[in-house]
């Protein structure tokens, strides 16, 4: 497949991990920030290739796992409410502080799965008398896709379709990991899909600020270890900047379209992660002229304020403290059939990658 | 011969009442189509020949949607029992047939299933012999879920079994993966998207009459991957026999298409559903000249070598990636959801 096999090609990939292993002379912590490379990375087996210098750590990008626990009760809520519940499918495993969203379905609530929220419109112009909420959570990269579902609904008059939002950003959580007086963490490499939509002018301040290697990389084999690469090269020269190593999807600007949009529907507003906790400024809120779009408004959801699995360090695994492994309930008490937290499930959770594929544990 | 104008456009509860109108639903579609020296005994079943031990698989279908590029429930009723079959080393003869319907289903709709069900059993050299219809309320059922049962009679030459897995065998398989699972998601609400992917739904119960006929003893297990997919497979296989699995990506087959709409919606092939291949597991010594042979047969011209059984990691398949790197294969868990970004 163009632009995919010659990204999972072996010669290039071992020339590259060949390059790494000459320029490196001392341990580096790396952490990607996406949860799609850190599968990428377990799947394909690149974390035993990496010369043993090379530490890499696994970042918050798994838009399932930072999404609070209550906002899933609040969408299971909905469900016994007879409301029809729209959601990607990466969600709907996730444990609430009862159950899931699958496993209110289970109970009759009506779950539809879906890969675009525009479906979930043409759901609610479909059913004209049941209202249609689609779960929007996500980065940047799926909020423009939910921001033009507002609008199209919008635009044709419908009253009965709103969104439940928990749209995260990653600059702030960068910000967050880096800002912690305990971070190891000596380079990053960027999300290629979100920078795809923003572009990556707002991370030169960052890098400026925490003196910190910032490469944009994509996500097959070969791209993560170019990524590696290029950071391991500024490391071990003492320069940081940011790089773009994904230039085949990804440009300073971004998709100018796709901002617009976004800025249209949302305002920056503050958010809570799960495993985190509340991180100024670093999320999507519907802007008040869109609130009539703004499920928990419209339901009048209240958070219930329950507490997460005292047992799940989603919040160390998530910030690159720990790894999956480094857990005493993984793979034992907590596995995808019966998670304590949400990284086990997710399909780019950390401890579902290290679970469905690592070979080494 | 399949559209009589005396029945309803669509099936009616009382179709399925025993009474009347359940006999003119036999004699007007199922007794006509399937018409043979069993189904005439007229009997509460059938009395069927066959000697020696016989063998025999069930399974229920349920798909949806009912009707899909490349094939329909009703064929997926026969293939899929005439292999489970054929997997155990068998080769079938007998179909039992049991529709639960559910009502308000177009009767052209149930006319072409049964026309389907007709040209499939034809292929697969099997006799529909016994059957029953119900029909349940409208919102208690889905159109229409089918079981169909088969018996059949051990290969003479067959010696399919667990524990003749040994290390060195290779496994093979008999044609692309993963088509099945990715025509259906391409027709279902809310994952529609366009492709020209057809599910490979066919019978193999020929393919492997030949192989035993050619290889016999050195065909070690025969599985078809169907839910759970190649992945579910290999992870019985190396789980029951306590051995490992070593998997190649590079070899699988697949189509680009298949591929291309995996990558899209961000599934693994490993886990996607088939329902036209086989995966077979075969004396190291043989194997070369096996996958010739499978080459060189109608359901096979596309099969491949994709790993071998070995005696490191005993119980677990782990794939050899594109990179040269190494990762477990886990059994699917639940459903394969798509991921979100």
């Amino acid at each position: 497949m163009k632009y995919l096999t010659e990204y999972r090609n072996l010669e290039a990939t071992q020339k590259v991990l060949g390059q790494i292993e000459k320029v490196v002379t001392r341990p580096w912590q790396i952490m990607e920030i996406c949860g799609g490379q850190t599968h990428s990375l377990v799947r394909n087996g690149l974390l035993d290739l990496l010369p043993e210098e090379i530490q890499m750590i696994h970042g918050p990008g798994c838009p399932v796992c930072v999404t609070p626990m209550e906002l899933i009760d609040l969408a299971i809520a909905l469900m016994a409410k007879g409301v029809i519940l729209c959601s990607f499918g990466d969600m709907v495993r996730v444990p609430g502080s009862g159950m899931s969203l699958l496993e209110a379905k289970a109970k009759g609530g009506d779950l539809r799965i879906l890969y675009s929220p525009l479906e979930a419109v043409r759901i609610a112009r479909e059913n004209p008398e049941r209202e249609v909420v689609f779960f929007a959570v996500g980065f940047e990269t799926t909020a423009p896709a939910n921001a033009l579902s507002v609008l199209q609904a919008e635009k044709e008059g419908l009253t009965n379709y709103s969104i439940l939002v928990s749209h995260v950003l990653v600059p702030p959580a960068m910000e967050g990991i880096l800002s912690d007086p305990h971070c190891a963490i000596d380079g990053f490499l960027g999300a290629g899909h979100v920078c795809a939509i923003m572009g990556y002018r707002e991370y030169h301040p960052i890098s400026e600020k925490y003196n910190i290697p910032i490469v944009i990389t994509g996500f097959e084999p070969l791209d993560l270890a170019e990524g590696i690469y290029r950071a391991v090269l500024q490391l071990e020269k003492g320069t940081y900047r940011v790089e773009n190593q994904y230039k085949r999807a990804v440009t300073e600007e971004g998709n100018l379209a796709a901002q617009k949009v976004i800025r249209q529907v949302f305002q920056i507003g503050d958010r809570q992660w799960r495993g985190i906790g509340t991180i100024p400024r670093s999320g999507y809120v519907l802007r008040p002229e869109y609130s009539n779009f703004d499920a928990a408004r419209k339901f009048e959801l209240v958070e219930t304020g329950r507490a997460e699995n005292s047992k799940c360090m989603a919040g160390a695994i998530l910030t690159g403290q720990k790894k999956p492994h480094q857990c005493p309930h993984f793979g034992k008490e907590c596995t995808p059939r019966n998670p304590l937290g949400a990284p086990m499930v997710s399909s780019e959770g950390a401890c579902a990658a290290y679970y469905h594929f690592a070979s080494t544990l | 011969m399949y559209s009589k104008p005396k029945l309803p456009d669509s099936i009616q509860l009382a179709h399925g009442s025993g009474g009347l109108m359940t006999r003119e639903l036999l004699d007007e579609i199922v007794f006509t189509t399937f018409q043979n020296p069993y189904l005439e005994q007229k009997h509460d079943g059938a009395i069927v020949p066959l000697e020696g031990p016989v063998v025999i698989s069930t399974d229920s279908f349920v798909v949806s949607p009912i009707f899909f590029r490349g094939g329909n429930i009703g064929e997926l009723a026969v293939h899929g029992t005439v292999n489970d079959v054929a997997m155990c080393g068998g080769i079938p003869k007998f179909l039992s047939l049991s529709f639960i319907i559910e009502e308000g289903l177009p009767t052209s709709d149930f006319l072409k299933i049964v026309h389907s069900i007709k040209v499939a059993a034809d292929a697969s050299g099997v006799q529909i012999v016994t059957g029953d219809t119900k029909v349940v309320e409208s919102g208690k059922g889905d159109k229409i879920f089918i079981n169909t049962t088969g018996i059949g009679s051990p290969h003479p030459k067959g010696r399919i079994a667990m524990e003749h897995v040994t290390v060195g065998d290779q496994v093979l398989v008999s044609g692309p993966i993963a088509a099945h699972g990715m025509a259906i998601l391409s027709e279902r609400e809310g994952l529609e998207f366009e492709s020209e992917i057809q599910s490979d739904t066919t019978n193999l119960n020929h393919l492997v009459d030949d192989l035993l006929q050619n290889f016999g003893p050195a065909i070690h297990l025969l599985r078809d991957p169907t839910r759970g997919g190649v992945s579910g497979v290999c992870s019985e296989i190396a789980q029951d026999s306590d051995l490992g699995v070593v998997l190649r990506e590079t070899d699988f087959p697949i189509d680009p298409q298949v591929s291309a709409a995996c990558e899209i919606l961000g599934l693994d092939p490993l886990y996607v559903a088939n329902e036209g291949i086989l995966c077979a597991i075969v004396d190291g010594n043989d194997a070369s000249e096996i996958l010739s042979f499978m080459k060189g047969h109608a359901k096979g011209s596309k099969a491949a070598c994709i790993g071998a059984i070995v005696e490191e990691h005993p119980g677990k398949v782990v794939m050899e990636s594109s990179i040269g790197g190494k990762r477990i294969v886990t059994p699917l868990i639940g459903e394969q959801l798509p991921r979100i970004c």
